[in-house]
């Protein structure tokens, strides 16, 4: 049955009602109302639902928000908005890095879970980072210099 | 006897009206109705910067309102790369008239003649810009209600100053920052819906038990219309919860309709077929030394493979039905759905909402269909409807599989004699309102059940389907193709994006390496001996000079370098590639070369995204893709079972244009992704000396070729 529900995202407490199993990307979107977190395939095969868990990449179509309990979840909304960009974003936007755009947010929030951990990765290690995130439109070369450009390795 | 009357572009000629198109009803804005959508292919933006260019206003200026049935101009569907050339077109002169009314009406008001304003930025001066108007100060006195008559003339290219600019998109910050799709569309009191499907495409349920169903947590309806399900839930994952236990509920009958899936090409020949003649240009051949060359192409059962499953949100309320869609045929959609719910077409409102990108027909048009159903049952009620991952593979129509022949004569010096080509397959078009029977597949599982119509092919002149470039651009003395239409489709298809073009330039392409190799010719050398159209030998020149081609180069038995030329559709753009590989355990291909000429450039940079994209994504399709089937079921329900290309395996690219701003701008989202296989197969021929005639170059063909070698 449905229980009140805690989760912290974005550096805020948000409460609601919902059954403990239910994956975070649904709580996401729908209670919360963070919709840069996509559903993709909800089988964790496309990283297009990806998030910050404690700073590292998750899947949220398939992390249920009982596992959440106490762990501070970062969306893309949680890295900046239109009106005050991250780098990150900023670099994308500057090499207009993005076809369809659906998977994006997944993109970004890989590639940012990745200059947490490494500041100045090289190609090699951004194409590993990213290689669970599946891109359709063919983005790849353009992802790849927008987070060569976030991390000042552009010139 | 009247004044002849300009031609105006079709799509504006079909919808006349300028109000249609371009209204200023906002201080400082300008919004534009184009008629076509954006499905990631930066079109929107494009047709916005011709906007700007005609009516001479800042870009940032310029809003595009989204296709919406009860406004805007019918431009038909948006595919096939011609929406810059229709679309665009239309804008452009629509733009055109619209800024000589309001020009008129400035130098009115003005007390000057027209021709002595200048126009800076919306704003009309008098040429001692002491005085000036601009569009908002004159909205009152013109009237966009009348007709574009054709009598004004769009600007000359040499004047452009906003088209040409590689501006930025007016989608990509949204898709930065947060919900920009029709996914993330919220409607007061909204309910989530899923479908439950057949587990195959001739399925018949033979019993259900619902009331389990109905009894679940947060489940308001369990809707069936013959063996159409679907459920509505107050809540998404409790939608999903219900889904999965009427799944289990249902109990179906299959049988065995689909072909074997290593005799889909055994399949195709064997079938009834419609034959279509071509191109047969027949001449005597000289006597003399001849080489006479055969070979059989295949191609297999392609997906989108769309990353965001198609989905829609419908609103049935006061007897109208509102539906939201990222359909490329809005307008065709809205009547086909008023056609089946036997309701007035003004009665049903679709309106376009960004999705994933399609790359031809998925199953936009469907989960409308479907939501719509849904949203029946709950009169009042807004539905949104999210098709599953499996949902989209199992039941999105595919790319068709096909099998191309091709028989030629080639002289000692090098010369083609004769060619002759047969292909077999599908017709490629199976979009909603292109043939009489529905082209929506709830359609066919509703009571008492239709049979799937078999799909349509736009005429060869205006860029064909399954024939699409089968006709070589070359010029041969004998020249002659036959496309045998099969008439039977055991598994659903419809347009992927490029269509007969992926197997037909691979075919034709791969055949000349073939012919040039039999005479050890230089593969670009016979190409430019039968080329006779100079834009198409400029890109052949520039992709040699930019990937520094040495004639007859060869590999060295790991690495290797292949060539590939196509005027796409025979009637777009000029694209010529040379691909590099490297052979291991798979091919990996290192590096594309690709020069391009689409005419006028409207934006460089969101010309050079579609290409880059274009090539990467033929890339994916050439190593890793076709949908895995047994004789009763699709088995590709997943990323597992339908690999597609990885960062790690993407290939450095590099992309030249001749850009022509006097020539008519030619579309290219699909225009490079028929020369990437035959480019990528006749490198791994350079290097290894194995030709691969079969899609995709599977690790297991490779070996396969290696051994009969």
């Amino acid at each position: 049955m449905t229980e009140h529900q805690v989760l912290r995202v974005n550096n805020e407490v948000h409460e609601f009602t919902a059954h403990s199993a239910t994956p975070l990307l649904y709580v996401l979107r729908n209670d919360l109302k963070l919709k840069a977190a996509k559903y993709g395939c909800g089988l964790g095969q496309c990283g297009a639902c990806s998030v910050l868990i404690d700073g590292r990449k998750a899947l949220s179509c398939d992390t249920p928000i009982w596992a959440c309990e106490g762990k501070s979840i970062t969306t893309l909304e949680g890295l900046g908005s239109a009106a005050n960009l991250s780098v990150l974003q900023q670099a994308f936007l500057d090499e207009q890095a993005a076809q369809c755009g659906y998977c994006v947010p997944g993109i970004l929030m890989s590639a940012q879970a990745l200059i947490n951990q490494n500041p100045k990765p090289n190609m090699q290690e951004i194409c590993t980072a990213l290689n669970d995130n599946l891109c359709r439109c063919g983005t790849h070369i353009r992802f790849v210099r927008a987070v060569l450009r976030a991390t000042g390795q552009l010139s | 006897m009247s004044a002849s009357v300009p031609s105006l572009p079709p799509t504006l000629k079909a919808n006349p009206q300028l109000y249609r198109w371009v209204d200023f009803n906002t201080q400082g804005l300008v919004r534009i109705y184009p008629g076509k959508v954006e499905i990631g292919q930066g079109i929107v933006s494009a047709i916005a910067q011709i906007a700007a260019e005609e009516l001479d206003i800042d870009f940032s200026r310029v809003h595009c309102h989204p296709v919406d049935t009860s406004i805007s101009p019918n431009e038909g569907s948006t595919s096939g790369s011609r929406s810059i050339q229709e679309g665009g077109e239309a804008m452009r002169q629509a733009c055109a008239e619209i800024r000589s009314l309001f020009m008129h009406a400035a130098a009115t008001k003005l007390g000057v003649l027209p021709e002595t304003l200048q126009v800076r930025d919306g704003r009309f001066l008098t040429p001692d810009i002491c005085a000036s108007l601009t569009y908002w100060d004159l909205v009152q006195e013109v009237d966009l209600h009348q007709h574009a008559d054709g009598k004004s003339s769009p600007k000359a290219p040499e004047t452009f100053k906003t088209v040409g600019l590689s501006l930025p998109r007016l989608d990509i910050l949204a898709k930065l920052t947060g919900g920009a799709f029709i996914q993330d569309l919220e409607l007061p009191g909204m309910l989530h819906a899923r479908v439950v499907r057949p587990p195959s495409f001739r399925a018949n349920l033979l019993h259900m038990d619902i009331a389990p169903i109905k009894a679940m947590q947060g489940v308001s309806n369990v809707v069936q219309h013959g063996s159409f399900l679907g459920v509505i839930a107050n809540r998404e994952e409790l939608a999903i919860d219900a889904m999965n236990a009427l799944g289990k509920a249902c109990t179906w009958n299959e049988t065995p309709t689909l072909p074997e899936p290593e005799k889909v090409a055994e399949y195709l020949l064997s079938q009834p077929v419609d034959d279509e003649l071509l191109c047969n240009v027949t001449s005597s051949l000289p006597d003399g030394d001849i080489q006479e060359l055969e070979a059989t192409f295949t191609r297999p059962y392609l997906a989108h493979a769309s990353i965001g499953p198609s989905c829609a949100l419908a609103w049935f309320h006061d007897s109208k039905l509102e539906i939201w869609s990222h359909s490329q045929s809005i307008y065709a959609l809205r009547d086909e759905i008023a056609k089946l719910l036997h309701m007035p077409p003004e009665k049903v409102v679709v309106r376009h909402a960004e999705g994933s990108g399609c790359y031809g027909h998925n199953g936009a048009d469907d989960v409308a269909f479907d939501a719509a159903l849904l949203a029946l049952a709950v009169p009042g009620q807004p539905v949104r409807l999210q098709w599953t991952r499996e949902d989209e593979f199992a039941w999105e129509p595919l790319g068709p599989a096909m099998v191309v022949k091709l028989a030629g004569k080639i002289s000692k010096d090098g010369s083609v004699l004769s060619w002759q080509e047969e292909i077999w397959g599908n017709r490629h078009i199976g979009r909603p309102g292109r043939f009489s029977g529905p082209g929506l597949l709830a359609a066919w599982y509703l009571e008492p059940g239709i049979e799937p119509p078999l799909p349509a092919d736009m005429p060869l002149s205006m860029g064909g389907g399954s024939q699409r470039n089968a006709v070589p651009y070359y010029e041969f003395p004998v020249k002659k193709v036959v496309n045998h239409v099969v008439q039977s489709m055991p598994i659903r298809v419809s347009a992927l994006r490029a269509l007969g073009a992926y197997i037909n330039v691979f075919a034709i392409e791969t055949f000349m390496d073939e012919m040039a190799h039999s005479q050890s010719i230089d593969p670009i050398e016979i190409r430019l001996r039968h080329l006779t159209d100079f834009r198409a030998v400029e890109v052949v020149h520039a992709v040699a000079r930019m990937s520094n081609w040495k004639a007859q180069e060869q590999g060295d038995g790991v690495k290797g370098r292949g060539f590939a030329f196509a005027r796409y559709k025979n009637i777009g753009n000029y694209a010529a590639v040379v691909a590099e590989v490297s052979i291991e355990e798979t091919i990996s291909v290192k590096r594309i070369y690709a020069a391009v000429d689409c005419g006028c450039i409207i934006n460089p940079d969101g010309v050079l995204n579609q290409i880059q994209g274009g090539i990467v994504q033929a890339v994916s399709w050439t190593l890793k893709e076709q949908v895995q089937h047994d004789t009763v079921r699709i088995n590709s329900r997943d990323w597992e079972t339908y690999p597609i290309l990885r960062f790690s395996e993407v290939p450095e690219v590099f992309v030249e244009f001749i850009n022509r701003p006097e020539e008519e701008s030619l579309g290219v989202g699909e225009g490079v992704t028929g020369i990437i296989a035959p480019a990528i197969g006749n490198a791994v021929f350079n290097a290894m000396g194995i030709r691969l005639r079969d899609l995709p170059f599977t690790p297991d063909r490779v070996i396969a070729a290696i051994n009969e070698s």
